[in-house]
């Protein structure tokens, strides 16, 4: 039988269906933080049970850390004992912690690939709606409640339901600075945030191809944001290329066995999905949200729409309260919102890719008056070569701030947050009310778009620069 | 867990479709290392006025829906983020049953190991049910988790499907962890044929 790569990925982690219950699935890589994994280790701990794999977790601290002013202790207590507890758990347990003062520290889902350990055809899980990232090594990664972090550190299974597939074609060539960020915002604006909810997106067709790894990682990042519950690349020559010679990558007899096993996992020709969408890569244009949710997006050329352009109830409404929160008016243009402070940084555009393309863009310009840029690496690694091809000095001589790694402004949970009534434009996954700080108003662009609007103070089409 | 039994309870509506759970439960109150106590920041942002008095506008505020253990809600609830604490703080709220047409796929199987029902309604029936609670005071509805039926005064309810496995738990209050630990001769088989099959992943 024809078999989707995800149908393969479930037949080969299918580890026994009891009478009554729900399809057991093996899990190979379990990834942490500290956020979502203090009440599973407490679970652990009261029912006196073990971590029965720790080889298979690799953690590391991301959302509460500070990313300035690193050598000074943490100022806020409840994020100073929710990390304390993190080492403490990891240390108890056995468990590879990349801490805070580790050169390897990071965002989860920058840190993980750098070191190569995910692999195509592997399950790997996180308690981390972001997880989805890892499919871009054609691996079924998602994330999970605490609850199932406990029973995979337990059981290193989890109860599963088998997902529907959807096959997103996106053929023809992106133009030039539209970006992997740019069609995972045009899927979610075509498609809506629920529009993926029961499937396992794969995405495949000639502009998937060509992106980079790390173009690969920021599409499948976001395919929770369209609802899914992972998003799929098939490997290729590129993804093992990017393995080859990481920590954590098979060597030696071992390779040639894994590179086997690899290029047998793609989708086989003709196999059925459930749904099937296309895009044509040449009509997606660099995407600004205007609203609070990832769906409310648009072209930068286009302009704001207003809520009587809809004609579902519930979308109508949904404009009408986000153009208010967002402070807006339907049909300004996009390129006449102004912002207040830029963000390049998070699991979704956080790689080195991600600098130097916005380096390229802020190269001798100024940020404008009265905006604040700040530039948040995914890890140090990815800092550590920024700064070895000088993008620091880039950013620093534009006036933008060069910061150490972490989570940042993507939820603002360490302190770098919006003011209330304060506009971003924002690297992130996230436009929610309130997700970069209370009465904030976030727009999601990329990388390149940030930049040009922190020199301009306001969007502009990249493309014209 | 709690065992979920038949019960009757009032009724809150939050006419709102996509709430987040960034919405549910603000980044703010994510630091902490415990499991209880969240209820107290349920919808924080929109519950609560900036010197920290309730928001009368906000929905759940409403007197009448004082002691509802039914939230009902628009399209697509708990989108967003994996954090279990967004159904921690339901739950220590008082809600255990939600109703809504669609639900965020990673939030929905964060509800069952919670004691909480998230029933899915059709859009018609959805949209019967928030017109009966807008209509009325304090209107109670009664779920039969067993029978799989949700009934109310006016005759809105309807029969609802749940994953077998799923409410076999919830009605028995099991915790999944025990029952899969049953399938450990399994998981040992599995595990070394693993072993052979991916060499590279055990070394």
């Amino acid at each position: 039988m024809k078999k989707t790569m995800y149908e393969k990925i479930w037949d080969s982690h299918f580890v026994v269906e009891a009478t009554g219950q729900a399809p057991l699935l093996y899990v190979d890589r379990h990834l942490m933080h500290e956020v979502t994994s203090p009440q599973a280790f407490e679970g652990l701990r009261i029912a006196n049970r073990k971590v029965r794999n720790p080889h298979s977790i690799l953690a590391t601290m991301d959302h509460c850390v500070p990313t300035k002013n690193r050598d000074l202790p943490i100022a806020d207590p409840i994020a100073k004992k929710q990390i304390e507890t993190m080492a403490d758990n990891c240390q108890e347990n056995g468990l590879n912690l990349y801490d805070m003062k580790n050169p390897n520290n990071g965002v989860i889902h920058i840190v993980v690939p750098e070191h190569g350990f995910v692999h195509p055809g592997m399950i790997v899980v996180c308690g981390d709606s972001h997880t989805a990232t890892h499919g871009a090594f054609g691996a079924l990664a998602f994330g999970i409640g605490t609850s199932e972090v406990e029973h995979v550190m337990a059981t290193q299974t989890l109860p599963q339901k088998k997902s529907k597939n959807l096959l997103i074609q996106i053929d023809g060539e992106l133009s030039k600075y539209a970006t992997a960020k740019d069609i995972a915002l045009a899927i979610t604006g075509k498609i809506g945030t629920a529009g993926g909810t029961g499937f396992v997106i794969e995405y495949a067709g000639e502009a998937i191809t060509k992106l980079s790894m790390e173009g690969r990682m920021t599409l499948c990042n976001m395919a929770i944001e369209a609802g899914a519950r992972a998003g799929l690349v098939a490997p290729d020559q590129k993804t093992f290329d990017y393995l080859e010679g990481r920590e954590f990558a098979p060597k030696g007899d071992n390779w040639n066995k894994a590179l086997t096993y690899w290029k047998s996992l793609p989708s086989d020709e003709g196999a059925k999905f459930d749904a099937i969408i296309t895009l044509d890569a040449a009509d997606i244009e660099p995407q600004v949200t205007w609203g609070t949710s990832p769906e409310q997006v648009t072209g930068i050329t286009n302009i704001i729409p207003a809520p009587e352009d809809f004609d579902d109830e519930i979308k109508r409404q949904a404009c009408k309260d986000a153009l208010k929160y967002m402070g807006l008016t339907a049909h300004t243009k996009i390129t006449d919102i102004p912002v207040d402070l830029v963000f390049i940084g998070s699991c979704t555009n956080g790689r080195i890719e991600d600098f130097r393309i916005a380096a390229d863009i802020a190269k001798g310009t100024k940020v404008a008056d009265n905006v604040t840029a700040i530039a948040v690496p995914g890890s140090y690694h990815v800092k550590k070569q920024a700064e070895e091809e000088g993008l620091d000095k880039i950013f620093l001589d534009a006036g933008w701030e060069w910061r150490d790694p972490g989570c940042s402004m993507c939820l603002a949970m360490n302190g770098d947050e919006l003011t209330v009534g304060q506009r971003s434009a924002s690297t992130s996954n996230r436009n929610f009310e309130g997700r970069q700080g209370k009465g904030g108003r976030t727009h999601l662009v990329s990388p390149a778009m940030a930049a040009a609007a922190a020199t301009a103070g306001h969007f502009v089409d990249i493309r014209n620069l | 867990m709690e065992a979920y039994k038949k019960h009757q309870s009032i009724a809150a509506l939050m006419r709102r479709s996509n709430v987040d759970t960034d919405q549910i439960i603000p980044k703010q109150f994510l630091k902490k290392v415990e499991r209880s106590g969240f209820g107290k920041h349920l919808f924080h942002d929109w519950r609560f006025n900036e010197d920290g008095s309730d928001n009368s506008e906000f929905e759940l505020n409403n007197p009448k829906f004082k002691g509802a253990k039914i939230l009902v809600v628009g399209d697509n609830f708990g989108c967003g983020s994996s954090r279990e604490h967004a159904p921690w703080a339901i739950e220590d709220y008082g809600f255990n049953t939600i109703i809504s047409t669609s639900y965020a796929d990673i939030f929905y199987n964060n509800c069952f190991k919670n004691s909480i029902l998230p029933i899915v309604a059709t859009k018609k029936q959805l949209v019967s049910l928030m017109d009966e609670v807008a209509a009325n005071e304090g209107v109670s509805f009664t779920v039969d988790l067993e029978n799989q039926e949700l009934i109310t005064p006016a005759g809105n309810g309807f029969k609802f499907d749940v994953d077998a496995f799923r409410k076999d738990n919830l009605i028995k209050g099991l915790d999944d962890i025990g029952l899969t630990l049953e399938q450990t001769d399994y998981i040992d088989q599995y595990e070394e044929k693993h072993k052979q099959s991916f060499p590279w992943l055990w070394t």
